[in-house]
């Protein structure tokens, strides 16, 4: 089922000068997947994920992201997917609610649908109280959960999601996975990066980078058994230490 | 980084150095000469025997040598009476109406000053003349002038900088913020998650460009009053027409700004550009001193000036109330650069690297 596919990557490359970043990845996503993007830092994740998301264009290969072309099409994938980095991206000096809006305004959204959006997304997350109150005051847990909101707010194919959970409690890290997997339930595609080896279990399927390249690409049942590992943790030690 | 920190300053250094003269000259000398005598044709001469007068322009009459001063084609008008050398041989006295631009009160100084001079040598010329003639002993022969300051009669310095300060202001303002903007977006993340939207670069640009602009607007608002209140200066033109002018050339700044923005990668960076060029438009701006003394290239450096044109425009406007086709041609300069700039600023702007 190639339609069933939303990401589709062959031999896609980028370089900075002598250094080569990414080298000649190949993979593919399907739709509903919860798919771990793991790797040591430095591994080439971020910049992968970058080419996927339009804002870097690749040296060569070939990506096709929600069924557009990475080269041509950047801006039609935009309007497919949802973005969340792992540097906390709302504007800080407006109110939970502007956020809201500003966003929903920037993909289109009409008044009327940003006006139930918000309404919805600020009960589900609990954040009646401060829905007028600045983004910059609130602990940031909630300012993740709210950004994760924030980046499904069109309803995107795919949601990227660069080290979500950097710097935030356990608790929070559960209830982050528990709206991950509701997104997942109703069709939306996420694609995740992480450094938490407990999360990478929580993935449908988990690939590895290292140095540039994917070394490792299965679900993590059989990883474990190909790397004779107890758990993900084991994996990447091994994979990591070449 | 590095190289940025010396070498622009440097590059100030030797601009503004050979730039930026308080000397007075090339002044634009016009003359009507209502004798057409030896005497009066003699007097013009030593006018254009200085190297501190240009640009001779014969009018025939005092309309039109006003509105030549008006569209600020001449500094200074020398009016020489009919029977100009009859009453000089039969009274021994005349006198010649000098009109001067005094729009910048200091530089009119000095020309009047340089006016008086060039008029005392041809005195003593006419002594010795005259006393060759004639053998009898001959009194003292004096021209005297009656300089008259145009726009500024009593050479009120308030009146001149405050016109001009206020462009600063505007600008300086202006292009801070949006130097600072899409750069400290930069830093702080939210440009990334921008440019993950698929939100259009025009849409961003004039996002960005409007609530400076609405503040350079509000800026203007509050200087003029402050300007009338405090300093009592004239408001001689059309607000609307002030107000026109000031709407495109915000647009120039803030494209300036964007710029820069686009270019830099921390507040710092664009901090140290944008001051390089403020302080290179501010001291070639003909605020401080006059762009017809600077050298010519320095004078072609200066028509890549916007604040040079505003603050034409402002004092034409305030002082002179100069009206719409006075300035068009300055509004149609600043239209360009504010579409050039943007333009440069929207392309600049790359949503993917």
């Amino acid at each position: 089922m190639e339609h069933n596919k939303v990401i589709q990557v062959t031999h896609l490359t980028k370089t900075f000068g002598d250094f080569t970043a990414v080298n000649a990845i190949s993979f593919e996503v399907e739709k509903g997947e919860i798919f771990g993007f793991l790797g040591a830092n430095g591994a080439g994740k971020t910049t992968a994920m970058k080419m996927l998301i339009g804002i870097s264009t690749p040296t060569s290969g070939k990506a096709r992201v929600a069924g557009f072309d990475v080269f041509t099409h950047a801006e039609d994938i935009k309007r497919n997917i949802g973005y969340m980095s792992q540097k906390f991206a709302l504007y800080d000096d407006l109110t939970v609610k502007e956020n809201i809006t500003f966003f929903g305004g920037i993909y289109g959204l009409s008044r009327k649908q940003i006006r139930e959006k918000s309404a919805l997304l600020i009960d589900e997350l609990g954040l009646e109280k401060v829905a007028h109150s600045l983004v910059g005051a609130l602990p940031l847990g909630w300012k993740q959960k709210l950004s994760f909101s924030v980046s499904l707010i069109h309803d995107p194919k795919i949601v990227f999601l660069d080290e979500p959970t950097g710097g935030v409690d356990p608790i929070a890290r559960r209830q982050f996975w528990e709206m991950i997997y509701k997104a997942a339930n109703r069709g939306t595609t996420v694609f995740v990066t992480t450094h938490y080896m407990d999360e990478a279990e929580y993935c449908d399927r988990v690939s590895i980078m290292v140095n540039g390249r994917i070394e490792a690409l299965d679900t993590p049942k059989k990883l474990k058994e190909q790397f004779k590992a107890a758990n993900m943790n084991d994996v990447f030690l091994k994979l990591a230490r070449g | 980084m590095l190289p940025i920190i010396f070498v622009l300053p440097l590059l100030q250094l030797v601009i503004l150095s050979n730039a930026a003269t308080f000397e007075v000259q090339h002044i634009k000398f016009g003359f009507i000469d209502n004798d057409h005598s030896v005497s009066s044709r003699a007097l013009i001469e030593k006018f254009q025997a200085s190297t501190y007068f240009d640009v001779f322009t014969n009018f025939p009459s005092n309309s039109q040598a006003s509105k030549a001063m008006l569209k600020g084609e001449i500094d200074v008008v020398l009016d020489i009476p009919q029977f100009f050398e009859r009453d000089l041989q039969k009274e021994k006295q005349n006198h010649v109406g000098v009109t001067i631009n005094a729009i910048d009160g200091a530089a009119a100084g000095v020309e009047n000053v340089y006016i008086t001079q060039i008029i005392q040598n041809y005195n003593q010329h006419l002594k010795v003349d005259l006393q060759q003639i004639s053998d009898q002993k001959t009194q003292a022969i004096r021209i005297e002038t009656i300089p008259l300051f145009w726009y500024n009669e009593t050479l009120n310095y308030k009146t001149f900088m405050v016109p001009g300060i206020l462009v600063l202001l505007v600008s300086m303002i202006t292009l801070f913020l949006s130097g600072m903007n899409i750069v400290r977006e930069k830093e702080i993340g939210t440009l990334e998650q921008i440019n993950v939207t698929p939100i259009k670069k025009s849409q961003f640009i004039i996002g960005k460009l409007f609530p400076f602009w609405v503040i350079g607007m509000g800026l203007l608002t509050v200087g003029l009053l402050l300007a009338k209140v405090i300093f009592d200066v004239p408001m001689l033109g059309s607000l609307v027409l002030m107000y026109a002018y000031t709407s495109i050339y915000i647009l120039v700044i803030l494209g300036i700004g964007l710029f820069i923005s686009n270019f830099t990668d921390t507040q710092q960076q664009a901090m140290f550009i944008a001051w390089f060029f403020v302080v290179i438009f501010i001291l070639m701006s003909g605020l401080f001193t006059p762009i017809e003394s600077m050298p010519p290239w320095a004078q072609l450096v200066t028509e890549f000036n916007p604040i040079k044109y505003y603050v034409e425009v402002m004092r034409m406007v305030m002082l002179k109330g100069s009206g719409f086709l006075d300035i068009l041609p300055l509004l149609i300069k600043t239209l360009l650069y504010a579409i050039v700039m943007n333009g440069l600023a929207v392309w600049s702007y790359k949503k993917t690297t």
